[in-house]
């Protein structure tokens, strides 16, 4: 675990406390089957935003807190340990985006109310089902943005959208020309196609050339920190089972086979936080930030999915069913695995970047 | 489990192989090419169309959906090599086997072995001709991969059992006709206190209540005995035997759930073919996505050596008479497999293959990402993964228990 400052470790804390008690995976089974597309509580989400989340990485003359990436991260893991149906990764991108390509009349229009939770914003970039940032046709005639975008995140409650077009980023807010399709995923949480028909777009200028790898950065990240809160909470759970759980007059835990099993996940878990850590201080020290983003994505993609499996395995037929709550990890699991890059984008990604 | 024996008679497989085309032109409706069996899966209620329903009868009055069973209980009666003349048969009419489920994979086999000519001439024809549907009762809340444990008790009370208790996971049980279950007859002694009985679902007392799974099906019952009336002639084989016959059906389960050929008839297609609809090719025809493609190779290579040693081990352990002990290294093999696929299938279609219901998924990339999720039970049920580990280290290789 990274060395916490006072404040860090506070805000860990508080995270953790509210995840637990106003925010366990009961409340996303209470979203889930409400069917409501845009799958998260308001009210929860008004609350994060009154705690300052939304506006973590957005500096204080934008009303936000500037308490950095690490911080950010700390907030976003012990969400994804209870599953919290929420947009705040969306946001906090859609945030980020601005806050590296944006102008100072943009920032000052967007950034409060995205920081203050009032706007909710979200990445609009691939337009295909496999991540592929270098394949966008999306493009702008006079200031209209068209295209489609594939399989966005929390679109159903966005107000603003980052669009990726051929020729950089773009804001683009819900409303004319703006259409979603509903895309409902394994996870059961909000995505949309989103076809954007000569919408009003407003460039963000100042990010340079690398803006759009820089936002993916973040995304990668930002998405890896949710599956390590999600790991961590299989990894959890299922210790605690098998140290219930009795056959053969013995409790599971005390067999060798699932003991080294346990000691292997362990392992990987090391791995994994070691890796995303280090994505979230490369972000904040704003050094090697694109390697550590791949390694950091690539980890959380491979431990996830061994452990989200693993996690079921070894509940045996009762990680199987819906009532209990480890399958919505896997589910859950495999949607985040496919965001910003899957397993094989990233390794092609990282032996290309770094020139073999 | 009586076969008749493998004679080649020159001449013979040619006729049989025309005499099966000719049934199949005569039989097979046209309208279910490529479709597969209402029957074989325990994931839902059977709704027959009126043409699969001729299919099955047709099938069923020949014994054909039981091919190698005996012909005096409703079996085809054929000899292997014929019955790989029927399925080669079938798959290129674009055919399916009509008549399946837990009776015809693993209570048929174990009740021809065991049960008493009375129960063979009742239980097992209607098993043949595919009317009727088993269910099995073996699992319970504390007795899971430690069956033995089980605690459904069957009191004698001269003409019939007094059963009580609970068993859980029961797969189809809400649509299923009869049980097979295990309970306890003596409590005094954990292996020699198990019977084999079979139980009326429609009976009274038994109550089931489905349990929905993370696929989203609900095929999974808890199962509830109270003061169930079983007839002693449900008793397979004799009292206290039902760990012995209980134990040789779960050889039967594995290997019909690792079976190279049903496995593979499963999954269809060959990954690199679907493979190839959802990437990009390079001009010269290669997945252009080098790392996937690697990964596919491995995939590929495994799963045909898999197959291969599937065809092996069928073949030793006929040569040898009977169900083997690498029916444990077949299922933890294919069941993996089976889940290797299913994940790096995802991972070809992206979100693609991460629909769950509505608009903008193909009805197979639905029914695939449920597949996905319901194939992660392979590596659990029917003894899991790491009791068959387990059992290839006690019982192939000879080694002994840790504790
Ligand atoms: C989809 C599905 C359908 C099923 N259908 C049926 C059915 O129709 N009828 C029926 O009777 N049962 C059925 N089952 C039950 C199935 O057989 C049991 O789930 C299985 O035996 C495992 O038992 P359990 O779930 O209690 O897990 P547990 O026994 O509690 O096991 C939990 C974990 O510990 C591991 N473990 C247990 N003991 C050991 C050990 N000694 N060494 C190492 N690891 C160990 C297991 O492998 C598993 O990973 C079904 C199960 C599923 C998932």
């Amino acid at each position: 675990m990274a060395v916490l400052n006072e404040e860090q470790e506070m805000l860990r804390d508080m995270a953790r406390e509210w995840a637990t008690n106003e925010s366990p995976v009961a409340a996303f089974r209470k979203v889930r089957a409400s069917g409501d597309p845009e799958a998260f509580d308001r009210d929860a989400y008004g609350a994060m935003a009154q705690m300052g989340w939304s506006g973590i990485i957005v500096p204080e003359e934008h009303g936000g807190s500037d308490f950095g990436w690490l911080s950010a991260g700390l907030v976003v893991e012990e969400l994804g340990k209870t599953l919290t149906a929420s947009p705040l990764v969306a946001t906090t991108l859609a945030a980020a985006a601005i806050v590296l390509g944006g102008s100072d009349e943009q920032k000052a229009k967007w950034l409060p109310r995205l920081a203050s939770g009032e706007t909710i914003g979200t990445l609009a970039i691939d337009e295909g089902p496999r991540h592929d940032p270098a394949k966008l046709s999306a493009s702008v005639a006079g200031g209209k943005l068209s295209g489609t975008k594939a399989f966005v995140h929390e679109a159903h409650g966005a107000d603003l959208f980052v669009v990726a077009a051929a020729n950089g980023l773009y804001l683009v807010e819900k409303g004319d020309g703006v259409s979603l399709a509903t895309r409902k995923l394994t996870d059961q949480r909000s995505h949309a196609q989103v076809t954007f028909d000569a919408a009003p777009a407003d460039r963000l200028d100042s990010g340079g050339d690398s803006l759009l790898d820089d936002v993916l950065d973040r995304a990668r990240i930002l998405t890896a920190c949710e599956m390590l809160g999600m790991a961590q909470a299989v990894f959890d759970m299922t210790l605690d089972y098998l140290k219930q759980r009795v056959q053969f007059n013995q409790v599971l835990a005390t067999f060798q086979a699932l003991q080294h099993r346990m000691a292997d996940l362990f392992g990987n878990l090391a791995m994994m936080r070691s890796a995303v850590e280090g994505g979230l201080q490369a972000l904040d020290s704003g050094f090697g930030i694109a390697r550590a983003a791949t390694i950091a994505k690539a980890e959380a993609n491979r431990v996830l999915h061994t452990m989200s499996r693993e996690g079921i395995q070894l509940h045996g037929g009762i990680g199987m069913t819906d009532e209990y709550d480890v399958g919505f990890y896997l589910k859950r699991a495999r949607v985040l695995e496919t965001s910003w890059g899957g397993t094989a984008y990233l390794r092609d990604h990282f032996a290309g970047t770094s020139g073999y | 489990m009586a076969t008749q024996p493998d004679v080649k008679a020159p001449g013979a497989d040619d006729a049989f192989r025309e005499e099966v085309r000719q049934f199949l032109a005569d039989n097979f409706p046209p309208e279910l090419k490529g479709k597969g069996n209402a029957l074989a899966g325990v994931d839902g209620p059977t709704q027959e169309s009126d043409a699969q329903r001729k299919w099955r009868e047709a099938m069923g009055e020949r014994g054909w959906g039981t091919p190698t069973w005996p012909r005096e209980y409703g079996g085809g009666g054929l000899t292997r090599r014929q019955a790989r003349i029927l399925d080669e048969e079938m798959a290129r009419a674009g055919a399916y086997n009509p008549i399946g489920g837990m009776g015809v994979m693993m209570f048929g086999p174990t009740l021809l072995e065991y049960g008493s000519e009375a129960q063979k001439k009742e239980h097992i024809p209607p098993i043949c001709r595919g009317e009727i549907r088993w269910c099995q009762g073996y699992s319970e809340p504390n007795a899971g991969s430690d069956l033995a444990n089980l605690q459904t008790t069957a009191e004698d009370k001269g003409d019939h059992y007094l059963v009580n208790g609970q068993k859980t996971w029961t797969s189809g049980g809400q649509w299923a006709d009869k049980c097979f279950c295990l309970v306890r007859t003596d409590k005094s002694d954990k292996h020699r206190g198990i019977s084999f009985l079979l139980i009326d679902m429609d009976a009274p007392g038994v109550e089931v209540r489905p349990i929905q799974m993370i696929s989203g099906m609900s095929p999974f019952c808890e199962t509830f005995f109270t003061d169930v009336k079983v007839p002693k002639e449900n008793l397979v084989g004799e009292e206290g035997q039902g760990w012995t016959i209980g134990k040789r059906l779960l050889q039967h389960e594995r290997t019909n759930l690792s079976g190279g050929g049903s496995l593979a008839r499963m999954m269809g297609a060959s990954l690199s073919d679907l493979a190839k609809k959802y990437l990009e090719t390079d001009e010269s025809g290669a997945i252009a996505d080098k790392v996937l493609r690697d990964r596919i190779a491995d995939f590929e290579i495994r799963w045909s050596a898999f197959l291969l040693t599937a065809r092996r081990a069928a073949e030793e352990s006929k040569a040898a008479g009977g169900v083997s002990e690498i029916s444990s290294v077949l299922k933890k093999l294919g069941t993996k497999l089976g889940q290797e696929r299913a994940e790096l299938m995802i991972e070809i279609m992206g979100f693609q293959g991460l629909g769950w219901e509505g608009e903008g998924f193909s009805e197979a990339e639905l029914a695939g990402v449920r597949a996905w999720l319901f194939g992660k039970a392979t590596t659990i049920y029917g003894g899991s993964t790491e009791i068959q580990n387990n059992i290839i280290a006690k019982r192939v290789l000879g080694m002994l228990d840790h504790q």
